[in-house]
């Protein structure tokens, strides 16, 4: 076992899912916002769209961006396969339907009276949006929480698309399958300890955030 | 319990603060809802510094009719004024918007404390660090001063109503819109809140519209009352002659309680 793979493994799993965490929430809070405060008969479609996208089996979808980042596939020319811009591709298509549907409900669930209260005291629609966006941030925050755990703990698509290149596109989850194929169980549990601390950290944080935010 | 109680001091017996510039015009205005109610107020006018009751029973259109006002629902047909500007669409309409505030009967609070609550109106107009001592008067003058750090959403429903009742007052509106403000409240309360209410409408020259179903209400606190009935304007005029020697016999049923739904 060598204990010098370990931190380029642990900077690169962090490096992956936090760029997909972070293009998730960019797109989907303000996607998920929208639909929030759209009509419900659309809502209710995407209710069913989101949770869909939320159960897609890891595998399936790696699959998927395989055949399309393949050479012989239509963004074959892009060069990404094998890559770490594919796993962060992967990680943001399995990320996102979570974003999306959580922060979707959590705005759909502050009353419509609010923003109308909030108007008949003076506030414009911009105002109103920005704080009918802060009430439901705890609703939101859990979303980004729910990325953070779907991208960091996913083997299956990363395996496919990234390849698991040693120094290249290696990281904790692969890596795990990797060492216990290998017998190295005590190398895997060392990352597995990493991966579960890396867990109740985010959402450690998650949970101070929801509580300021109750408290101001 | 008789129809004459006493009546606090109101704006017209102060005529040093009415002015006679109309703050609010009603014209012709209507409003139609799916699938089957209309509310159509042929005409309503307040001068600065008077208060117009709506009264009516439950569904009679009190709330909605405060609503268009307000420029939180667009009419049909018709016109509002606001200190003769029009209220066009609740987009267009930021400027006349904020000259008025509007108490729900129902209040929807922020998360967080009492005083961010209090406050929220003022910080929207970017004006909260100026009117520091204003906003500790009212909420003194509320009973709420020693619950500003408390978290609103802990508070019961009537303490939640006087909340709601400071964060309009304290936006010093030219229009103050209330729909049933008092229903949450207990006697005590309610007479808290119409005192201080009709003690910033003295010092302000505040126009007041306020819903309710209250005759006794209706008497105490306003100068004019109209009568809505099933979205219709019935009756409009002084309280005195309305709740007494009311024109059409619908206003007649509804205050000597003959109306029986």
């Amino acid at each position: 076992m060598n204990w010098g793979e370990l931190w380029p493994i642990l900077a690169l799993s962090a490096q992956v899912s936090g760029i997909a965490v972070l293009i998730s929430a960019v797109i989907g809070i303000p996607v998920g916002t929208w639909l929030g405060l759209t009509n419900a008969r659309l809502r209710a479609v995407m209710r069913v769209l989101t949770h869909t996208g939320m159960a897609l089996p890891p595998v399936v979808v790696g699959l998927l961006i395989y055949l399309l980042l393949s050479r012989s596939g239509p963004w074959g020319e892009l060069g990404w396969l094998f890559s770490v811009q594919a796993m962060i591709f992967a990680q943001v298509i399995l990320a996102i339907p979570f974003v999306v549907g959580i922060t979707m409900n959590s705005v759909s669930a502050i009353p419509s009276d609010l923003a109308l209260q909030l108007r008949g005291l003076g506030a414009s629609d911009w105002q109103v949006r920005t704080s009918v966006l802060r009430e439901a941030s705890p609703g939101i925050l859990l979303a980004v929480a729910a990325a953070v755990g779907r991208s960091i703990s996913e083997v299956g698509a990363v395996l496919i698309v990234g390849g698991n290149i040693e120094d290249k596109t290696r990281v904790m989850t692969t890596a795990i399958v990797l060492e216990t194929g290998q017998g190295n169980f005590e190398f895997a549990l060392v990352l597995g300890g990493f991966l579960l601390i890396a867990a109740f950290g985010v959402n450690a944080l998650i949970l101070l955030l929801q509580r300021s935010q109750r408290l101001a | 319990m008789s129809l004459n109680l006493q009546r606090q001091t109101s704006q017209t017996e102060n005529p040093a603060q009415v002015d006679m510039m109309p703050m609010l015009q009603v014209r012709d205005l209507v409003r139609n809802y799916a699938p089957s109610f209309q509310l159509c107020v042929s005409s309503l006018e307040l001068r600065k510094g008077q208060t117009l009751c709506l009264l009516g029973p439950t569904g009679s259109g009190k709330s909605t009719l405060l609503k268009l006002i307000a420029g939180l629902d667009g009419a049909d047909s018709g016109e509002i004024l606001i200190q003769e500007q029009p209220l066009v669409t609740p987009r267009s309409s930021l400027a006349v918007r904020r000259k008025v505030a509007m108490v729900f009967q129902r209040p929807q609070l922020l998360t967080g404390t009492v005083l961010k609550n209090v406050t929220y109106g003022l910080r929207v107009r970017g004006l909260a660090k100026h009117h520091q001592s204003e906003v500790s008067r009212i909420l003194n003058d509320l009973r709420l001063l020693e619950l500003s750090e408390r978290r609103a959403d802990r508070l019961s429903g009537g303490q939640q109503q006087l909340v709601a009742i400071a964060r309009a007052l304290v936006l010093k509106p030219e229009l103050l819109i209330l729909d049933e403000p008092t229903a949450n409240l207990d006697p005590a309360h309610v007479a808290l809140v119409e005192m201080v209410i009709k003690q910033v409408q003295q010092e302000q020259g505040t126009t007041i519209l306020w819903a309710t179903h209250n005759l006794f209400q209706t008497r105490r606190i306003s100068d004019r009352t109209a009568f809505l009935l099933n979205g219709k304007q019935i009756e409009e005029g002084e309280t005195d002659v309305v709740l007494t020697r009311p024109e059409d016999s619908r206003t007649a049923d509804f205050v000597e309680g003959r109306m029986i739904f």
